[in-house]
């Protein structure tokens, strides 16, 4: 058994075991953006529309999709970086902007970004970046804390507190960020790309700390990145999203043997093969997502989808279970049997 | 020797400045005519200065190149003037990961491709453009005769890396240099680049020495893969024979870190610590301060290479190592 040992000041748990630690629902966020491809026109781009999903308490969410789906928005709607349009954001039971305030939301959550420059500040010493969240927040005794995170980060406090960010590595800097989100006490991290920029060998590194330390401080991920065998071995379940929308949710080991989406299927299938005498014949999609300004109708999937009909450019597909009470959802007509598709309820992939 | 369309011998690489750099170290590598290799390895290892020395790129003031290199027979560090014009371009061309740094953004594509064509090949401006619609064509941009009209800002990521193809292809060069051209894109774009590069590798037959930091990309382009590690090759072997019975230690320790067979959840076997600076010329093996195998020789002197077939090699104590069963 795992212990769990949790960081001093974590917020005390409200909810109990099976109140999801956070619940999104019709997360909506749009950016005006000028002209655009529609000349002098004032453009939207629709970043995330209509986002629901929850995290368990403990567990490991691993969000997939290619740049510009809108995971980043996502995540930075999550912690109160960016305001949202629409929707609710409710952690451990209390709603944001109701009962929750940001700065107890931000407590709770904390995220760790793709590039680890930008986000430290360079003239502060690492000592001192890791603490200062925990002093602004008035945590007792910000820099004993931070070093003991660096020590449990593997970044010895006698040779690197000192030292500036600029003076360490890619993988350090990343480890510095991870002790700065902890230093925080969350009980949530966001992790967004926060090894895509590491070399192999160093992200795996990385991604054993980061399992020591949920299993340790009992935390609960979410997990951001474009490299599905990282998310596999991440995550609990994984979702997937394509131009600001949810298209499929699952357990792992549900969505990596059977894909219920056309593009969740497609992006799989997209990944590089390992074995030289079975290498990839044909590419799963033609052409590039189209721009999230101006989206498609019905379903955003149907302008790639060889499965797209009238249904598809008509009615937005909803997500719903594969089947009643199932844990594996999906938004594509395919998979609701009273959409009007006429493969609706069939096995299309044989 | 002549078969080979490129060989390099013993090239070292080292850069003056604020902080010496030894990029490359004793680097050698052959490619035949129309082959693909894979030149395969972590930031820093050194497959960028190896392409840019193999086409001449490097600052001239600041960088130390020693030790041959022939393509297609021309001893490519002695050219100049003219003849390096000449070989850039029409013996060697280069595709890079950011197109938008190698295509002029107030040109349309079709005149950018038309004037390389008209630089190399000495053909009229219309025959050049239309050599330049045929390889739009070729690359498969979809509309070729609309997009010859587009200025690169106009067209997708996955657009503009077609472009650069067409772009590198014009002239039929007999060296394709690719550096990690796809790493930018989405996985679904990637994925239709890397196809349409073997495919027209194919169809042209030219000898392509493609750069990668990703194994899977290796496997799908390449037929031959070269690891590089701290500015050398220490490991040299087919696509199969690297993925299939990986020698190396720091080969095996990318294959697993990899993922792609990581059992979920389960303790990674993940190579300690970080490259070394390169700020000395190694006189050890260079990855022993990270290798689960090292042994007291290992950091006494350069390992010796270990060749069990003509193009296969292994530069490690241990070449016959079982694979740790973990
Ligand atoms: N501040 C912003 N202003 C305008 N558009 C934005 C802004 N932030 C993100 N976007 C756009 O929103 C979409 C989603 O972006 P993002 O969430 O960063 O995607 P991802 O992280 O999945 O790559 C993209 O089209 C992006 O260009
Ligand atoms: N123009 C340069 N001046 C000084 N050092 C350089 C220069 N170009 C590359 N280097 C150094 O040479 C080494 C190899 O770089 P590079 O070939 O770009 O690696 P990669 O394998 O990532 O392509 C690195 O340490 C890099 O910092
Ligand atoms: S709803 Fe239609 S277009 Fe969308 S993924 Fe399903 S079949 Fe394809
Ligand atoms: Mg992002
Ligand atoms: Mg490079």
């Amino acid at each position: 058994m795992s212990k769990t040992e949790t960081l001093a000041d974590t917020q005390p748990d409200k909810g109990g075991p099976a109140q999801p630690l956070l619940i999104v629902r019709n997360l909506q966020k749009y950016f005006p953006v000028r002209g655009g491809i529609f000349g002098g026109k004032k453009a939207v781009v629709q970043a995330v529309d209509g986002v629901s999903f929850e995290v368990k308490k403990g567990e490991t969410l691993g969000i997939v999709g290619e740049s510009g789906c809108g995971k980043s928005t996502t995540a930075r709607l999550l912690i109160g970086l960016l305001d949202k349009d629409k929707g609710e954001i409710i952690y451990d039971g209390q709603d944001l902007g109701g009962t929750l305030s940001l700065r107890e939301l931000r407590r709770g959550v904390q995220m760790v970004f793709q590039d680890s420059y930008a986000s430290l500040n360079p003239r502060l010493t690492i000592e001192a970046s890791i603490a200062f969240g925990a002093r602004i927040q008035g945590l007792s005794d910000p820099v004993g804390r931070a070093r003991k995170l660096m020590e449990r980060v593997g970044l010895a406090p006698d040779r690197f507190a000192q030292r500036y960010p600029h003076e360490v590595s890619g993988g350090q800097r990343q480890r510095i960020n991870i002790a700065r989100a902890l230093a925080m006490s969350p009980r949530l991290v966001v992790l967004d790309e926060a090894v895509s920029a590491l070399d192999k060998s160093v992200e795996a590194q990385v991604l054993n700390l980061l399992a020591d330390l949920r299993r340790e401080f009992g935390l609960t991920y979410i997990f951001i990145s474009h490299d599905l065998n990282v998310v596999r071995y991440i995550s609990d379940r994984i979702l997937v999203m394509y131009l600001g929308e949810v298209v499929e949710i699952a357990p792992v080991d549900d969505i990596w043997t059977s894909q219920a989406h056309p593009y969740t299927r497609s992006l799989f299938s997209a990944m590089p093969s390992m074995d030289p005498d079975n290498r990839t014949k044909e590419p799963p999609l033609a052409g590039d997502p189209p721009n999230p300004i101006n989206p498609p109708s019905g379903c955003r999937f149907h302008t790639r989808c060889r499965f797209s009909e009238d249904v598809c450019k008509a009615k937005v597909p909803l997500l719903h279970p594969l089947t009643a009470g199932s844990d594996h959802l999906a938004a594509c007509h395919l998979h609701d049997i009273s959409s009007g598709h006429s493969k609706a309820g069939k096995d299309v992939f044989e | 020797m002549t078969e080979n369309l490129v060989d390099i011998r013993n090239l070292n690489v080292r850069f003056s400045g604020a902080r010496t750099v030894h990029a490359i170290n004793d680097l050698t590598l052959t490619l035949k005519q129309g082959e693909t290799m894979a030149l395969l390895g972590e930031s820093g290892s050194g497959k960028s200065v190896t392409l840019k020395t193999l086409l001449r790129l490097l600052p001239p003031k600041r960088s130390h190149i020693d030790g041959n290199i022939v393509v297609n027979g021309v001893d490519v560090l002695t050219l100049s003037g003219k003849k390096l014009q000449a070989y850039r371009g029409e013996e060697v061309s280069m595709v890079f990961q950011e197109p938008g740094l190698a295509l002029d953004p107030v040109y349309t594509v079709g005149d950018q491709i038309a004037e390389s064509v008209m630089r190399h090949k000495g053909v009229r401006k219309d025959e050049a453009l239309s050599t330049a619609l045929d390889m739009l064509r070729r690359v498969r941009i979809p509309s070729p005769e609309r997009r010859l009209h587009n200025y690169p800002h106009e067209l997708s990521g996955g657009m503009l890396q077609r472009v650069m193809i067409a772009l590198a292809l014009a002239c039929r060069p007999r060296l394709l240099l690719a550096d990690e051209p796809t790493t930018a894109l989405d996985a679904t774009v990637q994925i239709q680049i890397l196809l349409l590069l073997r495919d027209l590798q194919k169809e042209f037959g030219m000898g392509v020495i493609f750069v990668t930091h990703d194994i899977g990309v290796a496997v799908e382009v390449s037929e031959r893969i070269a690891v590089m590690y701290a500015g050398q090759i220490v490991e040299e072997g087919t696509t199969r024979e690297i993925i299939k019975d990986p020698r190396h230690p720091y080969t095996r320790g990318l294959l697993a870190a990899n993922l792609h067979d990581a059992a979920r959840g389960a303790r990674l076997n993940a190579i300690p610590g970080a490259p070394p600076p390169l700020d000395t010329r190694p006189d050890a093996c260079s990855f022993a301060p990270r290798c689960p195998l090292a042994e007291p020789q290992c950091l006494a002197a350069l390992p010796p290479v270990h060749s069990p077939n003509d193009r296969r090699r292994v530069a490690c104590i241990h070449p016959n190592a079982p694979i740790l069963a973990e």
